[in-house]
C-alpha cells in the first residue's frame, strides 16, 4: 500500500485529492506548510497559507479522518520566495513567486520532509497530469480542463520530483472536484480560490516592496528614442505591458515597454512598437529530456493565463533563446517561459 | 514502544486528581455560592483545595490563593498587580528577564504601552541569571520584579529565592512564575518574601484549565473579571469546582515523598543528559549544576529540530523544540536567542522533559532513538 502525504490547504482541491487517494486504497496523511504569520505580512485577511488556513486544513483532515502535520518553513519561504520577490522587482523584473514556492518549498522541502517521514509520495491539488513514458521518463501534461490547467507553474519539476508526486485531481474538472469535496461534507467546499500571491492578499505589490526596500526613487518616463515625457513614481509601481495608470499623455495609447534600472527610467512604446520577436531565458529545466542540443520547434507561453505561441527554441550558453513566429506584445523579465509540445510540457526557464 | 517526554508541555492527569474531580462533575454538582447543602459541599471542596495549595506554598492564609484558568492568567494578573501598585506609588519601572514565559513578556509589553519602562535581564550562555545581576537592575522607581523560578525550556533554576529581602526593603513587589518549578523546587512565600506567585495545574498532573495565583494579603490585587463575589470579588465567575478539587489532590500527591520522587527524576535526567551529550555534535542548552529535575535541552549540530521531532514522533516519542510551529509561532526560541544562540542553533534544539512516571527503560529508549534519528538526518544531508 502506497503511503502518500497530501499537501493540504483546507481548500477544495487538496481535500478532494485526499478523497481520491483514500478511495484508491492509499495510506494517506495530510500536512500544511506554515510559511509566514499574518504579522509578517501585516494583514488579517485569509490567504492560502496563513495560520487561520492551517486550522482550515487541520479541520479538513479531521473530517477526512487522516493524520495531519504542520511543517514550519517560514524561514525558508522568506529567503526563497519573499526576498526573491522583492529582489526581482527591484532589478526591474516581474517575479512569479508561485513557481519559486513550488520549486523550493512544495516540491523541495515538503517532499524532502515527507520522504524523511517514510512516505513514498506526496500529492497536491494541482491541475496537471503526470505520465510515464514507455522508456520510464516522467512526463508532465496540461490538465484537460484548460481553464484550470496549472502546468505553467510546474515546469520546474525534476524527474526525481515527478517520480514522487501525484496530482489526484489533475485530470478532473473543477466541478467534479467540488462535487467530490462536497460529498465528503467538507465545510470548506465552497472556499474561494486562492489569490495570485498568497503573501500579498490585497494585491498592493508596491506597498509590500516599499515596506521592505524603502521608498523607490522617482525617475523619467521616456519613449523608445529617449525623449522624456513624464516622471514615474518608482519603477516597482509598473509592469511590462501595462497601459492604464502610467499618467502620461501622448498622441496615441502608450504601453510599458521595459524598465532601464541603470538610468531608473520607465520606457514606453506605442502598440505598434510593442513587438517582441525573441527572448532569452536562464535556469532551464527540461522534462522529456535532460538537455537541448539542437533547435526545437514548439510553442511557448510567457504568462500564466495566456495562449502558447509557436516558436523555435535554441540552446545558448546560459540557457535558451526563444524566437517566436509572430511578434509578442509583452514579455517580462523574471516571468517564466514554459515550452509545450501539444499538451506536454517540454520545460521552461526564467526570462532574463 | 512509545515514550512521552514532553512533561514540561503538559502532563497526564493522575488517578487521584481524576478521582477528586469526578464527584463534582456528577452528584456533587452544586454551585459553591449556593447556600444549600449541594452548594456548601462544593464550597468546602474549593476551600480545601485552596488550603492545601496555601500550605504547600508556605502562605499564611488560604484566602491568599486565587484560582485562575491557567498559568498565563496568573502571570497576567500578577503583572497587573505590579502596574497597579506602580501607578499608586508613581513607580514606573519593571524588572524582568528576557527568558520569561510569553505570558509575562506579553504583560510587560502591554505595560510598556501604558508608559512603564521594562528592563529585561539577559542570561549568560548557559541560561543563568545571578541574584547580583537582578539586584543591580532594581531602581528607586521599580514597582515590580517578575522572575521565573525555573525556565521551562532549559530547566535552569533562577535565583528567585534570593531576592525577596532586597525587594521588600526597597518596596518592590516580587512575582515568581513557578509554573515549571512548583513541586520541584523549595518554595516558601513567607520565608522567601515572595508577594505574588503563579502555578499551573496541568504541569503537575491536574487537568488543563486550572491555575492559581498567590497574592500576599496586603498587596492590592486589581479586579480581573467583574461580576459576583468569587475569588474575593477579584475574579468573578462560578468556580471550576472539579478542576479545583483535582488541583488540590494533585498538589497533595505531588508533595508525598516529594524529595524521593525528585531525586529519582534527577537521576533519570542525568542519565538522559549524559546519553544525549554522547551523541556526536550535541551541546547542552542549559546549566548542569542548576537545573530542574526533568528537563534536558540539547542542540545537535547540523540537525534541524523540527525534522528530528517528526522522526521521533514517527517512533512514538514525544518531545518538543524551541520552534513550536503548531502553536503559531515561527520564531526561534526567545530563550535560546537570549542565551546567545544563533537562529540556526536555536532551530536545532530539542527539549526532553521527563515526568515522575518515566522509567529507566524510557531513558534508554530516548537516547537510542535520538541517536539513530540524528544519524539518519545527518546521512540524508550527505
Amino acid at each position: 500500500m502506497e503511503k502518500v502525504l497530501v499537501a493540504m490547504s483546507g481548500g477544495v482541491d487538496s481535500s478532494a485529492a485526499v478523497k481520491v487517494l483514500l478511495s484508491q486504497g492509499c495510506e494517506v496523511a495530510g500536512a500544511t506548510m506554515h510559511l509566514y504569520t499574518n504579522e509578517d505580512i501585516e494583514v488579517r485577511e485569509k490567504t492560502c497559507c496563513s495560520l487561520s488556513d492551517v486550522e482550515d486544513a487541520r479541520l479538513a483532515a479531521l473530517r477526512l479522518g487522516v493524520d495531519f502535520y504542520v511543517f514550519n518553513f517560514a524561514e525558508e519561504f522568506k529567503k526563497r520566495v519573499m526576498d526573491n520577490f522583492v529582489e526581482t522587482y527591484l532589478a526591474g523584473g516581474t517575479p512569479n513567486p508561485c513557481i519559486e514556492c513550488n520549486k523550493h518549498l512544495k516540491f523541495g522541502s515538503f517532499l524532502e520532509r515527507a520522504r524523511l517521514m517514510g512516505f513514498d509520495k506526496i500529492a497536491t491539488g494541482h491541475y496537471a497530469v503526470i505520465e510515464q513514458s514507455p522508456e520510464g521518463r516522467w512526463l508532465l501534461k496540461r490538465s484537460p480542463d484548460r481553464e484550470k490547467d496549472q502546468s505553467y507553474v510546474l515546469y520546474s519539476l525534476t524527474q526525481e520530483q515527478l517520480a514522487h508526486t501525484l496530482f489526484p485531481v489533475g485530470a478532473m474538472s473543477k466541478s467534479e472536484t467540488r462535487r467530490l469535496a462536497g460529498e465528503s461534507g467538507l465545510a470548506n467546499a465552497d472556499k474561494a480560490e486562492s489569490q495570485d500571491i498568497c503573501f500579498i492578499p490585497n494585491g498592493h505589490y508596491a506597498d509590500f516592496i516599499t515596506a521592505r526596500a524603502g521608498e523607490q526613487p522617482h525617475g523619467d518616463i521616456t519613449l523608445l528614442d529617449g525623449t522624456v515625457i513624464g516622471e514615474h513614481r518608482g519603477l516597482i509601481n509598473y509592469t511590462v505591458g501595462q497601459r492604464k495608470g502610467v499618467r502620461v499623455s501622448y498622441s496615441e495609447p502608450l504601453f510599458v515597454y521595459g524598465k532601464d534600472t541603470e538610468r531608473n527610467a520607465l520606457i514606453m512604446a506605442t502598440a505598434a512598437q510593442m513587438q517582441f520577436m525573441s527572448l532569452e531565458a536562464g535556469d532551464v529545466n527540461f522534462i522529456p529530456f535532460d538537455t537541448l542540443t539542437e533547435p526545437l520547434r514548439c510553442t511557448a507561453q510567457t504568462r500564466y493565463h495566456q495562449k502558447d505561441m509557436p516558436c523555435t527554441v535554441y540552446p545558448t550558453e546560459n540557457g535558451i533563446r526563444v524566437i517566436f513566429d509572430q511578434p509578442q506584445r509583452a514579455i517580462s523579465k523574471g516571468q517564466a517561459v514554459v515550452l509545450y509540445d501539444g499538451d506536454y510540457v517540454i520545460g521552461g526557464a526564467t526570462i532574463i | 514502544m512509545s515514550v512521552y517526554a514532553d512533561n514540561a508541555a503538559t502532563t497526564a492527569v493522575s488517578k487521584r486528581a481524576l478521582e477528586a474531580a469526578l464527584p463534582f462533575l456528577t452528584q456533587e454538582f452544586g454551585n459553591p455560592s449556593s447556600p444549600h447543602a449541594w452548594g456548601r459541599r462544593a464550597a468546602a471542596a474549593v476551600l480545601a483545595a485552596r488550603q492545601t495549595i496555601a500550605e504547600r506554598l508556605g502562605a499564611k492564609r488560604a484566602n491568599e490563593v486565587y484560582f485562575t484558568s491557567c498559568g498565563s492568567e496568573a502571570d497576567t494578573w500578577a503583572v497587573a498587580a505590579g502596574t497597579a501598585y506602580g501607578r499608586r506609588t508613581d513607580r514606573r519601572h519593571i524588572v524582568t528577564t528576557a527568558i520569561e514565559h510569553h505570558a509575562v513578556l506579553g504583560a510587560c509589553k502591554n505595560a510598556e504601552e501604558q508608559g512603564f519602562e521594562v528592563t529585561y535581564i539577559r542570561p549568560d550562555s548557559s541560561g543563568m541569571i545571578t541574584a547580583e545581576q537582578v539586584i543591580a537592575a532594581l531602581r528607586e522607581d521599580t514597582c515590580l520584579l517578575s522572575i521565573m523560578a525555573a525556565n521551562n525550556e532549559t530547566g535552569v533554576i533562577l535565583p528567585y529565592d534570593k531576592l525577596g529581602a532586597e525587594c521588600r526593603e526597597k518596596g518592590i513587589l516580587l512575582h515568581v512564575d513557578a509554573v515549571q518549578g512548583f513541586g520541584h523546587l523549595p518554595i516558601n512565600v513567607a520565608e522567601q518574601q515572595i508577594d505574588l506567585l503563579s502555578v499551573s495545574g496541568h504541569k503537575l498532573n491536574a487537568p488543563k484549565g486550572i491555575g492559581a495565583l498567590y497574592c500576599r494579603s496586603g498587596v492590592f490585587l486589581p479586579k480581573l473579571i467583574f461580576g459576583g463575589e468569587q475569588e474575593r470579588g477579584r475574579r468573578a465567575g462560578t468556580e471550576n469546582v472539579p478542576a479545583i478539587a483535582a488541583l488540590g489532590a494533585a498538589v497533595e500527591e505531588l508533595f508525598e515523598q516529594n524529595e524521593e520522587k525528585n531525586a529519582r527524576l534527577s537521576l533519570l535526567r542525568d542519565r538522559l543528559r549524559e546519553g544525549l551529550l554522547g551523541i556526536e555534535g550535541a551541546s547542552l542548552n542549559g546549566c548542569k549544576d542548576r537545573s530542574l529535575p526533568g528537563i534536558v535541552n540539547v542542540s545537535f549540530e547540523g540537525v534541524e529540530g523540527e525534522s528530528l521531532l517528526l522522526l521521533l514522533d514517527m517512533q512514538g516519542i514525544a518531545a518538543s523544540s524551541g520552534s513550536a510551529c503548531a502553536s503559531g509561532s515561527s520564531e526561534p526560541s526567545h530563550v535560546l536567542r537570549a542565551m546567545g544562540r544563533t537562529n540556526e542553533q536555536a532551530a536545532a534544539s530539542v527539549r526532553f522533559s521527563l515526568g515522575f512516571s518515566n522509567t529507566e527503560e524510557d531513558v534508554a529508549e530516548l537516547i537510542a532513538a535520538c541517536r539513530s534519528c540524528v544519524e539518519r538526518l545527518r546521512s540524508l544531508r550527505g
